[in-house]
């Protein structure tokens, strides 16, 4: 074309006019740290598997899941998944059902046998793991993974810990338990059961490193005074017989003295056993409860009853074996319970205490330089590394929230350590990135979609039978829900920043790829910041 | 995948998302998208008109396969695209004068109805001013007579190329450096101004829609079933500038988006002449909030302030949303 | 072949000839026989492919046409006097944009007062637009301008307006001698764009151009006409052959070779001119008459080289420059610079004033004879001015001059518009 000067130009040639030297501020792609993979006590990169999950690409959300947690399919039932609480789409509607999601991932790699990745290059070292419970086996995982050779000593018959012989098979069925605790004996790791270990220090030698995991099993008491013939007792011992051939037998009128989870696993399994009544007899009220007002809820829909705000004073009153004296408290300004000098009769076959647990220590007889304290051994909290070099602990037995969440986790954190240990290193974590709080997002862009509720049993069979009372999500749901998470502080390649500037400043990479800016053309309007869903961008001061 | 599924991790509100088939991806998400105008344009920061252009550009050039060609009125979009020695334009364009686009775009399309080049199709642009003012006889001319032409008004609200005046678009009690604010009545004032979208349909056309640069997707559809009509067709997409509102540059989509949501804009579409849908308004919003982000309406709210013109300014948005029926019929006006 | 046919009708039929594709055109007096007859002939298909808009305004009128051309389509419009004005934005847009247009200015004067007559007050107040503007002295030459001014056009990218005199030619009916089809295809190819809008080459046309090349812009487009003033007589040279009449061209002398008075003068008032001039001569009076055709670009040496010999330049002009004088004498007075020509302006015919063979003569006489104004406004009606003059100076404020005017005339108001 015969173009007339000046007049008319060739396209697209304002490419020459690098309008980017206008820019005071720039804006910069970061990662900030999800609220929910900030709480995780295992660590797990939340945000990250449900990205995956997303797409209906399960195996691989999976297996960014097991980085950090091997039992999907456990943790998707016991969970008291924190991370739903702290969820910033629970500021909108409701939170993301991660721990359902999780639990379809679980199920899912059950049901299509997926495996663990074959572990690295064999490093020659051994570890030793005590204990095959969740912090146990979750260590023996990760050391497993990152090519140790691992031994776990189980002094029970089976493994699972506490999530077997304390968790109820309704709340986790033990076919579950199996699978994912055998996936680990299939990555390699040998384990030993009904094989207690009694002198950790003897052991040591055989060894490069240990981890110990040995939980709290013992029963707390209280004192009760009580007449001979009374049935009293504990709540561990008896959760651990309902795993056996026997049975415990509870009779008709069951109650249980405490507050926590514990108590109220044990009334719903008394309701299971046939008792007619259930009562959970603790002293102060329902909003002081440590148990988990979900749990608390449902035992309640199965008729467990509650003596809010009560104790129990003594059993055998006027020779009468099976009546307990309660007596009524009150809460006084600062919220602890206050005996009133009222008393009450409760008619009972059997007590159950269930006051906590406190951890065996035997076999930690005779290794120098440990620190034990409240009952607990002391670790070095960055490290899991208890006061002798090479011995490393976890789970319930150290100062900790107990649960299965907080126990995988100590589990991968010494695993971690270990590994760094044994090769003379130390394990620097990655350094966290900024929280991605609510205020970061920009919330408009997310369509409104309230939680998908998981189906329960009905009432009629949850009462009369140890069946799973939590159902699944269908594979629709699962994705429904995982699609609700709002990446938070991490792209999730929206393409927001791509469309919405207005110099065509940002480049896009392609799948899995992000974005990139062109600070050739970038005048730094921030819009791009303004309108990230996710709060993946931010603006800097430009150095001039 | 199951593809039924919806989207509800962004819905359909974010430029694209990767959960979807490339065909149901928003143009501006495409790799391949036209970028009708090229970086290096001269555009403010956080220019609205800049990004709306290249929304409503693209999304022709995709409707028709890049067979399209431009007129282009006098006003921000061609001073800042087109300096000598540079332009931004990707696509054949042309700018005669600030009153004419609509007629140079008639001219454009009969010559290629003459020439036979039916594949190639039109659009013609420009400013609020280019559009309701000065350019109005052209385009009521092009409408008149069903050229076919799609006509699109980047509407800032105000003649912002010449530095920021007034225009039969400046909304009521805006400032603007012909409606100071100062006297009794400061901004612009209220009983003036017309709605050109609603003009438009009285002519009967084809096809006359508004929309924002905050809602892509709906704005790329109108777009695109325009470009599948033929006959004048008019869109009006509201494109905030940060400049002559006084407002954050990156505020740009946030305003275009608060605008609807309070029912100052309505975004409607029609054919022939009848409203055929309206966006309703997801999170309804009072319009303090969105004057209150721009700098033009900064005298409602200083010491003493004009509670009663924000109370005028509500009203109107109020009569928007009776009117246009903007809200679901579950909520109450 | 022969034809007795109104002025306007063998232009839109001229133009039918050209082929155009767009024509676009708002109604005007003395304009609106040319594109009623074009429309007539698009609309029974005469013309085809070819679209005709029913604009609604003449800025419209030559906006379509500006798109129209830059899409790559042979574009036609038509206007006169306010029509012009009305459109003169986009009259010098066409011409900056280097847009082939073809458009025909039936010659009317511009109001206030509105007056619907001729005189060619609007080509020159369009003088400095950029367009080449030729004038028809007669309506064969009008027709054939037609033909020419799109070679022209097309030939140099820029646009021509044939300006022919309102109602004097328009309305007036005549023989013309009509070529076929076939000539006119073999005279004028089809356009072809030197710049076009088109998607397989997408160029931005149009663009804002500053101090840093706006002054080379403007010189080019002189430039452009430079190379008019050579392509201007070539092409009507092969029309001469081709059509085998001479019409067109920059200038056309008559009894100049000898002449001491020579009268200057554009459109058809050259034809009163040569008679005039024929009757003079019978006088023994050694006087010629200079047509200027091509009005711009301004033929600055072939003026020069017929009038440096005469002794006096008459310059007739239908057009005034208020507060100064002559339009068409400015520029002929370039073309004499240093030359020792003594320089007459007549203002004639203004808002349709008739002029008459008689009035004509007698002025030149008056030239000849030495007692000619510099400036004369020829059949001023002195009596009314004088009037008029003498009550402005008695009250500053005297109402408006028209009606006033009109008053002494006898007539109340005029009745067209
Ligand atoms: C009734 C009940 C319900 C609970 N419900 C939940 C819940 O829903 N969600 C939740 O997150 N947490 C729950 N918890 C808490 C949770 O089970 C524990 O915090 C968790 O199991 C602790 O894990 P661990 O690996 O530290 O110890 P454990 O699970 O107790 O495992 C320790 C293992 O070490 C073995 N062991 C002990 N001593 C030796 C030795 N000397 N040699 C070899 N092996 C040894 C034990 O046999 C056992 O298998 C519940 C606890 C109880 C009691
Ligand atoms: C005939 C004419 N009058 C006035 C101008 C000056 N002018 C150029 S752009 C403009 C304002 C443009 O306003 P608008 O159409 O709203 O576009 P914006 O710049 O706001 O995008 C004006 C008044 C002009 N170029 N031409
Ligand atoms: S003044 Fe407004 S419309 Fe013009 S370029 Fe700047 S931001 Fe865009
Ligand atoms: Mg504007």
């Amino acid at each position: 074309m015969d173009k007339p000067f000046a007049i008319t130009l060739d396209p697209g040639s304002s490419l020459a006019n690098k309008t980017g030297s206008w820019r005071t501020m720039r804006p910069v792609y970061v990662d900030r740290l999800p609220p929910c993979n900030a709480q995780c006590p295992a660590g797990e990169d939340i945000q990250g598997w449900l990205y995956h999950a997303e797409s209906g690409d399960y195996e691989t959300a999976w297996r960014q899941l097991v980085r950090d947690n091997p039992f999907p399919a456990i943790m998707g039932r016991v969970c008291y998944h924190t991370c739903e609480s702290v969820c910033n789409r629970g500021k909108l509607d409701e939170p993301v059902g991660i721990n359902s999601v999780e639990r379809f991932l679980g199920d899912e790699a059950i049901t299509r046998g997926w495996r663990f990745e074959p572990p690295a290059a064999d490093s020659g070292k051994r570890v030793l793991v005590v204990g095959a419970g969740p912090s146990g086996m979750s260590a023996a995982y990760h050391l497993r993974r990152l090519g140790h050779r691992v031994t776990v000593y189980e002094a029970g018959p089976l493994m699972g810990g506490m999530m077997r012989f304390g968790i109820p098979q309704y709340r986790l069925p033990r076919d579950v338990l199996d699978a994912e605790m055998q996936r680990i004996v299939d990555l390699g790791a040998e384990v030993r059961l009904n094989s207690k270990v009694k002198r950790i220090e003897e052991m040591m030698a055989e060894f490069d490193a240990a981890f110990l995991a040995v939980g709290a099993h013992i029963g707390k008491r209280a004192f009760i005074p009580a007449k001979d013939g009374s049935r009293i007792l504990d709540a561990v011992s008896v959760l651990r017989s309902m795993e056996g051939e026997e049975k415990p037998m509870l009779g008709r009128r069951v109650v249980v003295y405490g507050g926590g989870n514990t108590a109220i696993d044990v009334a719903r399994t008394a309701r299971r056993l046939g008792a007619t009544e259930a009562i959970i007899v603790y002293r102060r009220t329902r909003e002081k409860m440590p148990a988990h007002d979900f749990e608390v809820e449902e035992a309640l829909q199965e008729g467990v009853m509650v003596k809010w705000l009560s104790t129990i004073k003594q059993q055998g009153a006027d020779g009468d074996a099976g009546a307990l004296t309660i007596e009524k408290m009150e809460l006084d300004e600062k919220g602890f319970p206050q005996p009133t000098g009222e008393f009450e009769t409760l008619e009972a076959d059997s007590l159950v205490l269930a006051l906590g647990q406190d951890v065996d220590l035997s076999l930690l007889d005779g290794v120098p330089g440990l620190e034990l304290k409240d009952g607990v051994v002391q670790v070095d909290p960055a490290t899991m590394m208890a006061g002798r070099a090479g011995l490393f602990a976890g789970g319930d037995m150290v100062p900790a929230e107990r649960n299965v969440t907080v126990a995988v986790g100590h589990g991968k954190k010494a695993a971690r350590h270990i590994d760094a240990w044994l090769r003379g290193t130390r394990y620097a974590p990655p350094p966290k990135h900024e929280l991605a709080s609510f205020e970061r997002l920009n919330t408009w862009y997310y369509s409104d979609a309230p939680k998908t509720m998981r189906p329960q049993l009905d009432l009629a069979r949850r009462t009369g039978s140890f069946d799973e009372v939590q159902g699944g999500l269908t594979e629709d749901n699962a994705l429904f829900e995982a699609r609700r998470c709002l990446s938070c502080g991490n792209c999730f390649e929206c393409d927001n920043c791509y469309g919405v500037c207005p110099d065509n400043a940002v480049i896009k990479l392609g799948p899995g790829q992000r974005f990139q800016f062109n600070y050739d053309y970038c005048k730094g309007c921030g819009i791009c910041v303004a309108e990230c869903p996710c709060g993946a961008i931010e603006m800097v001061a430009e150095e001039v | 995948m199951n593809a039924s599924i919806k989207f509800y991790q962004t819905g359909t509100f974010t430029v694209g998302n990767r959960l979807l088939s490339p065909e149901q991806r928003s143009v501006q998400a495409s790799l391949e998208r036209s970028n009708a105008i090229n970086s290096g344009h001269r555009a403010c920061q956080g220019c609205g008109e800049a990004l709306g252009a290249r929304y409503a550009v693209d999304a022709a050039m995709r409707a028709v396969n890049g067979q399209l060609i431009a007129a282009n009125a006098t006003g921000c979009l061609e001073v800042f695209s087109t300096p000598y020695p540079e332009t931004s334009w990707q696509l054949p364009w042309i700018h005669s004068l600030f009153g004419n686009a609509a007629a140079v775009g008639t001219g454009i399309a009969a010559a290629l109805k003459v020439k036979g080049r039916q594949d190639v199709r039109v659009i013609a642009q420009g400013g609020d001013g280019g559009t309701t003012d000065i350019g109005f006889g052209c385009l009521s001319g092009m409408f008149e007579r069903n050229d076919d032409v799609l006509y699109l008004c980047y509407d800032n609200e105000a003649y912002m190329n010449t530095g920021v005046q007034r225009s039969s678009a400046t909304p009521h009690a805006a400032r603007t450096n012909t409606t100071m604010p100062v006297g009794p009545e400061p901004g612009a004032p209220f009983g003036q101004g017309k709605k050109l979208p609603l003009i438009a349909m009285a002519h009967e056309i084809p096809y006359v829609a508004t929309a924002t640069v905050a809602d892509l997707h709906d704005l790329e559809n109108k777009v695109e079933r325009a470009m599948s009509m033929h006959g004048a067709r008019y869109l009006h997409v509201l494109v905030p500038c940060p400049l002559g509102w006084g407002a954050d540059s990156a505020d740009t989509i946030k305003l275009a988006r608060l605008a609807r949501e309070t029912g100052i804009f309505p975004v409607l579409e029609a054919e022939r002449g009848e409203v055929t849908a309206v966006s309703k308004i997801r999170r309804r919003i009072p319009v303090e909030e969105y004057l209150r982000l721009q700098k033009r309406f900064a005298h409602l709210f200083g010491k003493p302030g004009h509670p009663e013109m924000v109370a005028a300014i509500q009203a109107e948005a109020d009569r928007n949303i009776c009117r246009f029926k903007l809200l679901d019929k579950t909520e109450a006006v | 072949m022969r034809k007795q046919i109104e002025g306007s009708r063998a232009v839109a039929e001229a133009v039918a000839l050209a082929r155009p594709e767009v024509i676009c055109a708002y109604p005007i007096s003395p304009q609106t026989h040319i594109v009623e007859g074009l429309g007539e002939l698009v609309k029974s298909g005469k013309i085809a492919p070819c679209e005709f808009v029913n604009v609604e305004s003449e800025f419209a009128a030559m906006s379509v046409a500006i798109g129209a051309s830059a899409a790559g389509a042979r574009a036609y419009t038509a206007t006169a006097s306010q029509g012009l004005l009305f459109m003169a934005e986009a009259v010098y847009n066409a011409s900056g944009l280097g847009l082939p247009i073809v458009m025909t200015l039936a010659n009317r004067a511009i109001g206030a007062p509105i007056n619907i007559w001729n005189d060619h007050s609007d080509s020159m107040s369009q003088r400095d637009c950029g367009w080449i503007q030729l004038f028809a002295a007669h309506n064969q030459e009008a027709l054939d301008l037609h033909i020419q001014a799109f070679k022209l056009a097309e030939e140099l990218s820029m646009p021509v307006m044939v300006c022919m005199d309102g109602f004097i030619l328009t309305h007036a009916v005549e023989g013309i001698d009509m070529p076929t089809q076939d000539e006119v295809d073999a005279f004028l190819p089809p356009y072809e764009p030197r710049q076009v809008l088109d998607p397989a080459e997408p160029v931005s046309i149009g663009a804002m151009v500053g101090p840093e090349a706006f002054m080379e812009v403007r010189y080019l487009a002189h430039a452009k006409q430079t190379v008019a003033l050579e392509r201007i007589p070539e092409i009507a040279a092969e029309f001469c052959d081709r059509f085998g009449r001479n019409t067109g061209g920059l200038v056309r002398s008559y009894h100049c070779d000898d002449a001491e008075t020579i009268v200057v003068a554009l459109g058809s008032v050259i034809g009163t001119l040569r008679e005039t001039v024929e009757e003079l001569r019978r006088d023994g009076m050694k006087i010629g008459v200079l047509g200027i055709s091509s009005f711009r670009p301004f033929p600055l040496a072939a003026v020069r080289e017929v009038l440096q010999g005469a002794k006096r330049v008459v310059v007739l002009e239908k057009s005034f420059s208020v507060g100064l004088g002559g339009v068409v004498s400015t520029d002929v007075r370039l073309a004499l610079e240093g030359a020792p020509v003594r320089g007459y302006t007549v203002v004639a015919g203004l808002g349709g004033r008739a002029i008459t063979r008689a009035s004509l003569a007698s002025t030149l006489r008056d030239a000849v004879d030495e007692k000619l104004e510099p400036l004369t406004f020829m059949d001023l009606d002195w009596r009314i001015v004088n009037r008029q003059l003498e009550r402005e100076a008695a009250s500053r404020r005297s109402g408006p001059i028209a009606e006033n005017l009109l008053r002494d005339v006898g007539s109340v108001a005029s009745k067209v518009s």
